[in-house]
């Protein structure tokens, strides 16, 4: 995990190494200061002046250093740390842009938003602490262990005792509170979730009158979380406390042992000014055990946060584009021999099963078939979205796997049933189709989609400014823009997965008519509800339960005592009564 | 907001005493003991160093032995005071933070339920959602740890400073003006490291939009091969926010150490001053009267102005915190003050039969009849059954005031009747449903329910009375089964697969995983469209209502399955009023009158042989040459 993390520094390796240098050399002077400081004490008999100028002197310009290592410390550190957050960022994000279908559907995506947004920002807070704190905290320890021992060893030994008893007081508290936390988080964001499921589902609630019963739930919920949480937090409030009686007794001994010595040793086996200093230095000594609980608390919980990172960064696309692959699609043509289809290896049915299907160029199918049928699962092969799990898909004659991924999306155009339009104006919408387009090509895409008449009626036309996700536009209206998008690539082949659904019928048949009169070398691939949009294809597949059952012509069909037959009366019986 | 905050601070003190008043009575004890005794403690080492040290070296061990035990017990006392007081007030801080948390949630959700539909309608959900989650934490932060900090280092703080005057006004002097340097520090560096923190939020935000906005659109930008672009485009918001952020915690980190290190300066600056006045006897100037600086003097001055400058920064990391909190508290109590639904209703809604006579008799059974229970002025009551009649007179109404969506719209659904609305987007169909079942009310004219006018029927009666299937599929992480009895809570295993055969679902559940005890997580996430609309068809179903609205309950569903379902709905609702919202005509045809709205006017209405009949709009978007948007 943390070698994957590590590649994610890069150039600001330098930054990262600096810190904790930086923070050494201070710590090395704020340590030191203490002792200098007993000299001083100890001078101060009021006999010379010479003594206290030049400690004077000596202390200001380590006080001054120390400021200067931390001011720089604490600015690199920072760009450290932010560095390798951007960078981790972008890894993650150039990683998912990479990725295939199967693995979006794998991941899910409000997972991948979670790890590129809270989890990134708990791993740069956990690395900053660790550049800094980390380094800080244990250097103060040994520093300052180090210099009780030349002031006293055998002061120093209360301080040695005490450090494995603090120790495992406040480490054994983060010991026995972790694993509640983390059952607590768990029922805090199912708690969060109700809340969640409530707001956007309020006129459900309101329409069954459910308010009291979501009450009652709720507050059992929060009842819950506030027993745990109180639970875990009572035990980690018993951090202070002990700190405080153990800097308590640790003071208390120095100070009683510590007057001892100096009085029965006539002030030759330790001075006063030692005395003060071992003091400071106890404290700093108890304080960073505590510093180190709290930095150990947070890489802990850093760390889920860096596992769902690194899944992402570890992992192997299922689908990748073949070296040297095939980049000239020569026609439109289209075969399926034997195909079967699973979305993942657990899947207990194939979603596709002996999928024997072979397609002209040029030629339009039409596809029927109720909900969950698989009439998406089958296009989605040819432009390689999904790999196939047995059998061939082939383009022009040649297996889909075997071309070079954007060369074949190119010339494939999808317009996905679940489309999305993106924030932007209409134009810049249009032209991911196609970088370059002119605003000619744009209008000519529009017209053949049947929306030209719709831009143009906005009051921007063209640069009429898209809201995220294409709320400021109807559904017929979204359904005509991402056809145009997909128009403007000039494809080979283009597939429509129920994209006219929300278009009325007589436009329905002009957007057909005009992609069989302007793009006639196309193979058009037309998935639709309507019996009414496939009538004209020159075969029509009709599936079921990821089967071709009916296959032919619509009058081959009409004929034939099956499904397309009951779907197209029941859709037209209105207008033969009239 | 300024004025907001302070107000809100006052408002969460007030909130935090009305529950637990006396355990912050004791808590605020507790505290003002523990920083006495760990602010006292450097007294008893100068007495120590001055009174026992200093002359025992010269006079042996025993000559100051009484006083060094007394010294040593009285400081030991003190300690152990300040640790019992120290884990009392954690101890009861723990639970006061958690308790008012809890509280404050139950308060706002129970709150949050009262609402109007136009809250939400108006509010993103994201906003109020993070009242629960950010609001909450923040606030979390303010009770349990800066307000205890603060109150601790403000007393901590004042106790040494008497000490110190104690001691050494000259002193004291000395470490007043390094703490006046450390609060312009802070202050100056606080605020533009507050500003650069705003920028960075903004940025974060700005990223995080496009992040979940491509995220979603994932699927597309594959399709298109846009992915080139994409990291181009990230990269440019990245780097952004790489330079906000990185501005804006060097700023942060730089004031910790800065003011770590003007401690250590203060602590320099007081040794040399203490042995300089030492040398030079100086007269020392205190509350005491006027005496001469000793040793235990300056070390104890020392010890306390380091804990001075640990306490200052302690105090300097809360800044930040009780703005977020106060911010926090704010809007919960903003959320708390809106105003909830009014409801003046007193009808009510109750299951009856008849007696031989064939008169009403109210019954706590479950029969297949319903009344409106009306309470009269003069103290008699009448029950009026529950037919499914449904009247609008004259009705106008607008979201907003300037903007009518609905104008003088006059309808009538008899009993038993389906009723059927057909119309753009933005036609105002939804908007008719939203006011039969009072979601909003309206501004002219009136409904009547069975004769009834609507704004007297309780509203929990009214919308009980009304079973509603709405376009947007809302279902609640649980199981399948959870999820269905939702309509009915009383509802057996049995009931809820008959309701989900009758809608068509008991296929394709019995056909997941664990069947009906499949566990629904993120609003079904886990089902198409259409499967997650036959479940809440089922649900409604289960309800048995005694009306009905479908709200393009079956716009994602083949129409194959469409047509199984509405046999099985038709079948249910046999007798009962039904209204249906639908784009596509097939859905409607079968109904008993259909409505063609345009533009919050009734244009046409009829059965559908008689719309075809008329020639109309009806029979333009029939034929395909009108379009529906």
């Amino acid at each position: 995990m943390i070698k994957t993390l590590m590649k994610s520094i890069r150039e600001y390796k330098r930054a990262s190494i600096l810190t904790p240098i930086y923070i050494t050399l201070e710590i090395i002077l704020e340590c030191l200061l203490p002792l200098v400081m007993a000299n001083l004490i100890d001078k101060m008999t009021g006999s010379s002046l010479t003594p206290i100028i030049r400690y004077g002197v000596i202390l200001i310009i380590m006080a001054m250093l120390s400021l200067f290592f931390g001011y720089m410390s604490g600015r690199i550190g920072a760009t450290a740390s932010c560095g390798f957050a951007k960078n981790l960022r972008q890894d993650v994000f150039y990683k998912i842009q990479g990725f295939s279908f199967a693995d979006i559907d794998k991941f899910s995506t409000s997972s991948l938003v979670t790890r590129m947004t809270t989890d990134v920002t708990n791993v740069q807070n956990a690395y900053q602490m660790i550049i800094r704190i980390a380094v800080r905290t244990p250097l103060m320890l040994i520093f300052s262990v180090i210099i009780s021992l030349t002031i006293s060893v055998k002061m120093s030994l209360i301080f040695l005792i005490m450090i494995p008893v603090v120790a495992a007081a406040l480490f054994s508290i983060v010991f026995i509170v972790f694993p509640i936390f983390k059952r607590i988080f768990e029922k805090y964001d199912a708690m969060n979730n109700s809340v969640q499921e409530n707001i956007q589902g309020i006129r459900v609630v309101k329409s069954f009158v459910r308010e009291d019963y979501e009450q009652e739930n709720f507050h059992k919920s929060a009842a819950d979380v506030c027993k745990e949480f109180t639970k875990a937090e009572r035990i980690i409030a018993l951090n202070n406390p002990i700190l405080m009686f153990c800097i308590s007794l640790a003071i208390f001994l120095v100070c009683f042992i510590g007057a001892k010595t100096i009085i029965n040793s006539g002030a030759t086996e330790l001075t006063t000014g030692q005395l003060s200093s071992l003091i400071n230095y106890g404290v700093q000594i108890l304080s960073s055990l505590m510093m180190l609980s709290m930095v150990f608390v947070i890489c802990s919980m850093a760390t889920e946060s860096a596992n769902r990172i690194c899944e992402v960064l570890n992992h192997e696309s299922t689908l990748t584009s073949p070296e040297n692959g095939v980049t000239e699609v020569k026609n439109g043509s289209i075969q399926f021999e034997n195909v079967s289809f699973k979305y993942s290896d657990k899947s207990k049915k194939p979603a596709l099963m002996n999928i024997n299907l072979d397609i002209k160029s040029g030629q339009t199918i039409g596809i029927l078939g109720g909900t969950g049928s698989s009439k998406t699962s089958l296009i989605q092969l040819i432009s390689r979205l999904y790999d196939v799990t047995e059998g061939k898909v082939s383009v022009s004659g040649i297996d889909v796997r075997n071309y070079d991924l954007e060369s074949l999306r190119d010339e494939v155009a999808v317009v996905l049933q679940k489309n999305v339009l993106f924030s932007g104006t209409i134009k810049e919408n249009l032209r991911w189709g196609k970088k370059d387009a002119s605003d000619e090509e744009l209008v000519r895409v529009c017209k053949l989609a049947q929306a030209d008449e719709f831009i143009e009626q906005f009051p921007e036309k063209y640069d009429t400014y898209i809201e995220q996700g294409g709320t400021n536009v109807s559904g017929g209206q979204k359904q005509r823009l991402c056809i145009a998008r997909a128009l403007l690539k000039k494809p080979k082949i283009l597939i429509l997965d129920d994209s006219t659904s929300a278009v009325d019928t007589k436009t329905d048949a002009m957007i057909r008519k005009a992609l069989r009169e302007e793009i006639p070398d196309t193979t058009k691939i037309i998935i639709a509800q309507r019996t009414s949009s496939l009538e004209d294809a020159d075969q029509i597949i009709v599936m079921d339960g990821g089967r071709i059952t009916e296959q032919g012509t619509h009058e081959e069909l009409l004929a034939y005592n099956g499904i397309y037959q009951e779907v197209y009366q029941s859709q037209t019986n209105g207008k033969k009564e009239d | 907001m300024n004025q907001n905050k302070q107000h809100s601070f006052g408002r969460l003190v007030r909130y935090l005493f009305s529950h637990y008043k006396f355990q912050l009575i004791v808590t605020l004890i507790c505290i003002v003991i523990s920083s006495f005794s760990s602010s006292i403690a450097t007294i008893f080492i100068q007495r120590l160093i001055d009174e026992c040290i200093t002359p025992g070296v010269n006079q042996g061990f025993e000559a100051i032995a009484g006083k060094f035990t007394s010294i040593l017990l009285t400081m030991g006392f003190i300690y152990i005071c300040g640790t019992i007081a120290s884990i009392i007030y954690n101890q009861i801080m723990a639970i006061v933070t958690q308790g008012t948390l809890r509280n404050l949630r139950n308060d706002m959700f129970d709150k949050m339920q009262t609402l109007p539909v136009k809250y939400f309608d108006t509010h993103i959900h994201g906003d109020i959602m993070s009242t629960y989650t950010n609001d909450t934490d923040a606030i979390r932060q303010l009770i349990g740890q800066s307000l205890p900090t603060l109150f601790q280092s403000a007393l901590t703080i004042t106790v040494m400073f008497l000490t110190m005057l104690y001691y050494s006004i000259w002193l004291t002097l000395v470490v007043m003006i390094v703490i006046f340097l450390m609060l312009k520090i802070t202050k100056k560096l606080g605020s533009i490291t507050a500003a650069f923190m705003i920028q960075q939020q903004k940025s974060l935000a700005k990223e995080e939009g496009f992040i979940e906005e491509m995220m979603q659109g994932q699927k597309v930008v594959k399709v298109f091969c846009h992915e080139e672009e994409n990291k181009e485009a990230f990269k440019k918001l990245n780097e952004q926010l790489f330079n906000d952020g990185e501005k804006a915690n060097q700023n942060g980190n730089v004031l910790m150490t800065i003011l770590g290190n003007v401690g250590n300066l203060m602590y320099v600056l007081l040794a040399v001053i203490g042995g300089l006045m030492v040398y030079l006897k100086a007269p020392n100037i205190c509350l005491t009267g006027v005496s001469i600086v000793s040793i235990g003097i300056i070390v104890s001055f020392l010890g306390m102005s380091r804990q001075l400058s640990q306490t200052i920064g302690q105090a300097s990391m809360q800044v930040s915190m009780i703005a977020m909190g106060l911010a926090g508290a704010t809007r919960v109590f903003e959320l708390m003050d809106e105003q909830p639904e009014e409801d003046h209703g007193y009808v009510t809604l109750v299951n009856v039969k008849k007696d031989a006579e064939g008169n009403l008799i109210e019954t706590k059974e479950s029969t297949e009849m319903w009344a409106w229970k009306h309470p009269h002025q003069d103290g008699t009551v009448t029950l009026t059954e529950l037919t499914g009649d449904v009247r609008l007179e004259d009705v106008d109404f607008g979201y907003v005031p300037e903007k009518l969506v609905l104008n003088d719209v006059s309808l009538f659904a008899k009993p038993g009747q389906k009723i059927a609305f057909v119309g753009a987007t933005g036609a105002g169909k939804t908007t008719i449903t939203n006011l039969i079942n009072r979601f909003y009310d309206i501004s002219e004219g009136k409904i009547r329910y069975d004769g009834i006018n609507i704004s007297k029927i309780k509203k929990p009666a009214l919308r009980s009375s009304l079973g509603v299937v709405l376009q947007d599929v809302n279902l609640f992480t649980g199981s399948v089964m959870d999820n269905i009895r939702y309509g009915r809570l009383d509802a057996t295993d049995e009931e809820c697969i008959a309701a989900a055969k009758l809608a068509n679902a008991d296929d394709f559940i019995t056909r997941l995983p664990d069947g009906y005890e499949t566990i629904l997580t993120g609003n079904g996430s886990s089902l198409s469209q259409g499967q997650r609309q036959l479940i809440s068809i089922a649900r409604a179903a289960v309800a048995d209502p005694p009306a009905m609205i479908l709200d393009e309950a079956t716009s994602s569903i083949d129409t194959r399955t469409e047509a199984l379902v509405q046999a099985g709905m038709d079948n249910l609702m046999k007798g009962r009023t039904v209204f249906v919202i639908a784009h596509r005509l097939s859905t409607v045809k079968n109904s008993d009158a259909i409505m063609v709205l345009d533009h919050g006017k009734i244009m046409e209405r009829g059965s559908h042989e008689s719309l075809i009949e008329q020639k109309g709009t009806y029979y333009q978007l029939y034929t395909g040459a009108f379009e529906l948007e």
